[in-house]
């Protein structure tokens, strides 16, 4: 049940703004939501809906301007003393879009995995260091004779296992992966999706997965949290949020996956999301718990309406 | 018998990378019908892009047509030297749409400058005359409020309007035939949806014929009439959308069609096909995907496999499909697709 897993991860009513004054803009608004223990927590959004932000601000990069981010019952946002952020530094790791960016040219795998060691407090001899990343490398699928080598002798997958060996060195409970696969092709995908969830089954690992495309987040997420325009607008288990979407935007997005099914694609019918279909001047929006689990943004009357649909389909 | 508008028979394509030869294209044939609309389906470095350039001399300096034929209205392109040659076909019967919409503009020019310049170089207007013209082009792409929006910059658009731009630039020498190159990658899924709708509507009004390269097959059943899958510089299967999706031959297509998420099962492994592809640098025997291929047989280490034809559309070039060869079953997954298609339907 809900209540007995343990918590990892809550975010509560986070806020992130950029600039100042009269181009102040609001990237993420009031933003809630707990991330439990093993499980591997979806985002989903358009670009430029803050996803990426959200996970950025959980790492330390961008300042929040509101609410809370809490790890394993410490807060983590905000003003705090070193120590904590050393061991945000090692229990968060980060998997980055594209392997050929987020990859340092000019130095060899051996260091770029590494590198994350240096700087925090443990004194690793020579031994210890080459053991640890030699280690890193096979958890990846990559040989250890690798790490004498530079990233242009990679390919787009191999790259993309450099950055996910140089995230597990620093032995994270906690990895966010923001758009993994997004810049491979269609047959190495399958292998890092693979990739990441043998790791989970092995290290116990919990996922924070940022991504725009609904078909791979089915396939790996166990929640999934839907985002526009820097809210949430609908949260739930994958298969609920599939079965029974809600929100306009999300069935947007759902009618949009595209299914690798010619007479299926050729029947469906697309829905678009107008967002001034909202009428929130009187009635505000609000982000309730429509059914256990599954959460919902609208004001009274639409919420009224998404009961009267749950109800049809014989959930209440 | 088809109307063939582009005839492409045995094409070798090679370039010269530091004082190396690589073969991109190694003696692809295809058939492009008129008003039909094809999808090339391959991964990074398959040479589907590459094919494609050859049909607009679009090659890089370093890259030749080394063998074979482009035919088109009865003339051979892949004889064509000249960038005076080329501008007969490049805009004013074939066009392209690049995958990006934030580089392929100026970003120092009207949309409307950047659409009239087209629309002046091919059909010789101006004025008041060009003025209406690039308005009408804006609105077509389904650009609202078109007067206004002529007047803006690049960065004012959205990624999705940016591309309806893009298009309505190849669309404005009235092209006979549109090339679109990954044309919804950078985009997102909702506007993704929104670009080939609208494709597929300009299809419709002027006759065109459409090609789609793609590396995702998810995306090309809405919109292709036939399905090339190529893989190492070559057209390994080539058949009608259904056959390719519900009766896949080449274990190239059944390891691509597996590989989709959209496939997979919550809490099982996705198929992967093991390996990487052949090195392009080395000469290539006989099957090109044979060292990745679970069902190799040993003559396909050896001997490249000839095209069998499965029905009058559908053909592939594999030795499974010859009469010696023992019968291997398609992975269970993508027969399930040919069972239940419309089972997996997300938007209910």
């Amino acid at each position: 049940m809900p209540s007995e897993r343990e918590v990892l991860l809550q975010v509560r009513n986070l806020e992130v703004t950029f600039g100042k004054g009269r181009h102040k803009l609001k990237a993420v608004d009031d933003v809630s939501f707990d991330i439990y223990q093993g499980e591997t927590f979806g985002l989903v959004g358009e670009s430029g809906s803050g996803k990426t932000t959200i996970g950025r601000s959980i790492i330390r990069i961008y300042p929040t301007s509101n609410g809370t981010i809490t790890f394993k019952g410490q807060r983590i946002n905000g003003k705090i003393d070193k120590e904590l952020d050393r061991q945000v530094v090692r229990g968060i790791q980060m998997i980055f879009q594209d392997p050929m960016a987020s990859l340092n040219e000019r130095a060899k795998v051996d260091y770029i995995v590494s590198e994350g060691l240096y700087s925090g407090d443990q004194r690793l001899n020579e031994a210890q260091r080459k053991e640890m990343v030699s280690k890193a490398l096979t958890d990846v699928g990559l040989l250890p004779e690798f790490a004498s080598r530079f990233p242009h002798e990679f390919s787009g997958g191999q790259r993309q296992r450099i950055g996910i060996a140089r995230a597990l060195i620093m032995q994270p409970q906690f990895i966010i992966a923001d758009e993994p696969i997004s810049a491979l092709d269609v047959s190495i995908r399958a292998q890092v999706l693979n990739l990441l969830s043998e790791l989970q089954k092995r290290h116990g690992l919990t996922y924070l997965f940022i991504s725009h495309d609904l078909s791979v987040m089915r396939f790996i997420c166990d929640r999934i949290a839907v985002i526009h325009k820097g809210k949430l607008v609908e949260m739930a288990e994958t298969e609920m949020l599939f079965a029974h979407p809600l929100h306009p935007y999300t069935r947007a997005l759902l009618s949009a996956v595209p299914m690798p099914d010619p007479i299926a694609e050729r029947a469906k019918v697309l829905e678009v999301y107008d967002p001034g279909m909202h009428d929130y001047r009187v009635d505000k929006p609000q982000w309730v718990e429509i059914e256990t689990e599954h959460y919902v943004l609208g004001n009274a009357k639409e919420l009224d309406g998404y009961r009267e649909v749950l109800a049809k389909r014989g959930q209440p | 018998m088809e109307d063939v508008i582009l005839r492409v028979e045995n094409l070798v394509v090679k370039f010269n990378l530091r004082g190396q030869v690589l073969t991109a294209i190694r003696g692809a044939s295809l058939e492009l019908h008129r008003g039909e609309s094809l999808a090339i389906v391959g991964e990074s470095g398959s040479g589907k892009s590459v094919f494609v350039k050859t049909f607009m001399g679009m090659l890089d300096n370093n890259g030749w047509i080394d063998e074979g034929s482009i035919l088109y209205n009865g003339k051979d392109l892949a004889k064509y030297k000249t960038e005076k040659e080329w501008l007969t076909i490049r805009g004013r019967e074939i066009a392209m749409v690049m995958q990006d919409p934030m580089t392929s503009l100026n970003p120092l020019k009207t949309i409307g400058a950047q659409i009239g310049e087209a629309i002046r170089l091919h059909q010789g207007l101006s004025g008041a005359a060009l003025q209406k013209a690039v308005i009408e082009m804006l609105a077509d792409v389904g650009i609202p409020n078109p007067e206004h929006r002529a007047r803006q910059y690049p960065h004012e658009f959205s990624g999705g309007m940016r591309q309806r731009v893009v298009i309505a630039i190849a669309m404005a020498c009235r092209p006979k035939v549109l090339i679109c190159d990954e044309p919804t990658t950078a985009l997102d899924v909702t506007i993704q949806a929104q670009i080939l709708d609208l494709i597929k509507a300009l299809k419709k009004k002027y006759n065109l014929t459409t090609v789609y390269i793609t590396h995702d097959l998810g995306v090309v059943a809405n919109v292709s009439d036939r399905i090339a899958v190529m893989y190492a510089g070559d057209i390994i299967e080539l058949g009608t959308t259904e056959e390719v999706f519900y009766t896949p031959a080449h274990p190239y297509t059944w390891a691509l069609l597996s590989s989709l998420p959209q496939l997979g099962v919550k809490g099982e492994d996705l198929h992967s096909i093991k390996g990487t592809p052949p090195n392009l640098f080395n000469e290539i025997r006989g099957d090109a995907f044979a060292p990745r291929n679970p069902y190799a047989l040993k003559i396909d280490f050896e001997v490249r496999p000839p095209y069998f034809d499965i029905t009058p559309t559908h053909k592939a070039r594999t030795w499974l499909l010859d009469p010696r060869a023992p019968k291997i079953e398609p992975p269970a997954v993508i027969r399930h697709l040919n069972s239940t298609h419309g089972g997996g339907n997300y938007a209910k």
